[in-house]
């Protein structure tokens, strides 16, 4: 029992983990997303993950970043000694197996598929998009805060750390935003101005509320994918297999145990 | 027609139509079946429960089922059947322009069938529109970016060989360029839903129209801004509209969107059926408003006037109907399901 308690705490380590990889394309963690159908650690602390998108035909270059991702942050487990990823039932499955098993570095099998660019172009254009819906949810939560358009757009990163936000979306994305504006290195000094756009420059005070039309076209267009896959996702989970002995915690977790009397109603 | 519940009588075309045969005798390989899988799930995911197929009726249903389901059970005056070849995934092809013909020959009246072709193919691609042309006299043509064709896993508008293409669409007047993105996959280092060569192919070839399908997701952002520079770019409504039953709030921001940056003079109705059948997709969109927190946030309003527009008058315009003259015509000629 205590073995089996061990593991199952091991397993919990890394669905943790992994809620650190986010698909590029919706910034949202792939474990709330359900891609990651499940986490098994051998014996000798061999980790395999699979993880399935919601459609056969998903952006393979995110299927490939996905997957490193997953590689990267499950190696970091100090227990870790070695992992396996398996993405499942995908256009490009076996190249981005092969290729995220082989032991070889990103950027080098990346080159392979295609013709030697680099990632840059795509990386560059959903960092944006992810700034963009970060940066709305933290303009409308102080907005809503009575907070004015002049001290909104003049305040520094040290203020906008210390507002005490009551909002759940806004609690989630504030250190999202903090995390991306120093990535970016657009704001890390506590003087730097929290919100600057991400070319780098000031948004005017009369600029505020096309700068906020914009980054809300963004949002919708991401929250609407977000939804179309949270629904396809679901769909296609319809058809994992739960283990001999019953769902586990794992699987409750996961979302994929199907409602009771939905089991009974599949077409 | 449309019937509302105060008794208008609304003209609907339906722009985005198929008759498929994605059936597994019809299935090269495994992405055969994985296509017609994915298109199942769109449908099982946000079609209302008592609207749900069984999977091999969806995967080939009948000229009986198409009439009836448009025409019949459905409010569609007239359809626009868009061809989707796939030759490297379906024996014979899963939506294809002769199969269509045949079928729509029943009722010459309500159908429009358009055809495609594949850029790739290089001079046997000019000669295929040419005989599309003389034999069926095509309007219009579905372009599916996303296609395999042996080593090539996708194409875009603005290819070197897609512009001979365009160029001879427009000698023909073949104006209707319905475009379809979906993921092209090689190389990897791009955007592979981008919709940046509708931009290049719109400004380029302006006396053609560019109908995005799917309002261009998952790329609606982008899409938006191309939209509201190029006065020939229209944004079909599949996929985006059957938001509606399932996510009603979600659609109100979309169509909130589409009408602040494209117009309600661009937006076209389009059921995507067999994915979705349009009578429920037209009686929750006649009886749906946008919500006055998101009309109000972006200044629009979906009065019935833009409805009617959106279901058919927009499409008519595209595609040279008179619609009081079909109208006529229609009503001459009853639906019915032809005797067996």
């Amino acid at each position: 029992m205590l073995i089996a308690n061990l593991m199952a705490e091991r397993e919990l380590d890394v669905w943790d983990c992994l809620s650190a990889v986010s698909d590029p394309e919706l910034d949202e963690p792939i474990t709330d997303m359900n891609f990651v159908e499940r986490v098994e650690v051998s014996d000798d602390m061999e980790v395999r993950v699979e993880f399935r998108l919601p459609t056969y035909w998903c952006s393979p270059n995110f299927a490939f970043l996905m997957a490193f991702g997953i590689r990267a942050e499950v190696t970091a487990l100090p227990w870790v000694r070695g992992v396996t990823v398996h993405l499942k039932d995908h256009c490009l499955g076996d190249d981005v197996n092969d290729g995220v098993n082989s032991g070889r570095s990103f950027h080098e099998i990346f080159a392979e598929n295609c013709d030697g660019a680099a990632l840059g172009e795509v990386v560059e254009k959903f960092m944006a998009k992810a700034f963009d819906r970060r940066q709305e949810v933290m303009l409308l939560g102080l907005k809503a805060m009575g907070r004015s358009v002049e001290e909104i757009v003049a305040m520094p990163l040290a203020t906008l750390k210390r507002v005490r936000f009551t909002g759940e979306e806004e609690l989630r994305q504030l250190p999202r935003y903090l995390d991306i504006l120093a990535v970016r290195g657009l704001a890390s000094a506590e003087e730097d101005p929290a919100f600057p756009t991400w070319q780098g420059g000031r948004i005017a005070p009369d600029d505020l509320v096309a700068h906020l039309g914009r980054l809300r076209s963004t949002r919708i267009n991401m929250e609407f994918n977000g939804a179309l896959c949270r629904g396809l996702a679901k769909t296609r989970y319809k058809e994992v297999e739960i283990g001999a002995d019953g769902p586990t915690l794992v699987d409750f977790m996961a979302g994929r145990v199907p409602p009771r009397q939905a089991t009974g109603a599949r077409r | 027609m449309y019937k509302t519940p105060d008794g208008k009588e609304i003209f609907v075309l339906d722009g985005h139509t198929h008759f498929w045969d994605g059936s597994p005798e019809n299935q090269s390989n495994v992405h055969g079946k994985q296509f017609i899988d994915c298109f199942y799930a769109y449908h099982t995911n946000l079609s209302p429960p008592e609207h749900l197929w069984e999977k091999a009726r969806f995967e080939k249903y009948s000229e009986d089922d198409i009439y009836r389901d448009l025409f019949v059970d459905g409010p569609d005056d007239m359809a626009i059947i868009q061809t989707t070849v796939l030759r490297d995934f379906y024996k014979n092809g899963f939506g294809c322009l002769e199969r269509s013909t045949d079928m729509a020959r029943r009722h010459p009246e309500r159908f429009i069938v358009n055809g495609s072709f594949d850029p790739r193919d290089g001079e046997k691609a000019l000669e295929y529109i040419h005989y599309m042309k003389e034999n069926f006299d095509i309007q219009g043509v579905k372009m599916y970016t996303a296609e395999w064709n042996g080593g090539s896993k996708g194409w875009a508008l603005n290819d070197p060989a897609a512009y001979k293409c365009f160029e001879l669409c427009e000698k023909l007047g073949i104006k209707n360029i319905h475009v379809h993105k979906g993921p092209t996959i090689i190389p990897l280092s791009k955007d592979a839903f981008s919709v940046d060569d509708v931009d290049y192919a719109a400004t380029d070839f302006q006396n053609l129209n560019w109908i995005v399908e799917h309002c261009g997701l998952p790329r609606l952002d982008d899409f938006c801004w191309i939209a509201v520079q190029e006065t020939n770019v229209y944004a079909g409504l599949a996929v985006a509209l059957p938001f509606i039953h399932a996510r009603p709030r979600y659609f109100a921001e979309v169509i909130a969107e589409l009408l602040f940056w494209v117009g309600e003079d661009k937006i076209l109705f389009g059921s995507d059926y067999a994915i979705w059948t349009p009578g429920w997709l037209v009686d929750k969109f006649w009886n749906f408003q946008i919500p006055d927190d998101i009309a109000q946030e972006r200044g629009v309003q979906l009065t019935d006037e833009i409805k009617e527009k959106i279901l058919g008058l927009n499409a008519a315009r595209l595609y040279g109907i008179d619609v009081e003259a079909k109208k006529k015509q229609l009503s001459g000629a009853p639906v019915q399901i032809a005797a067996e």
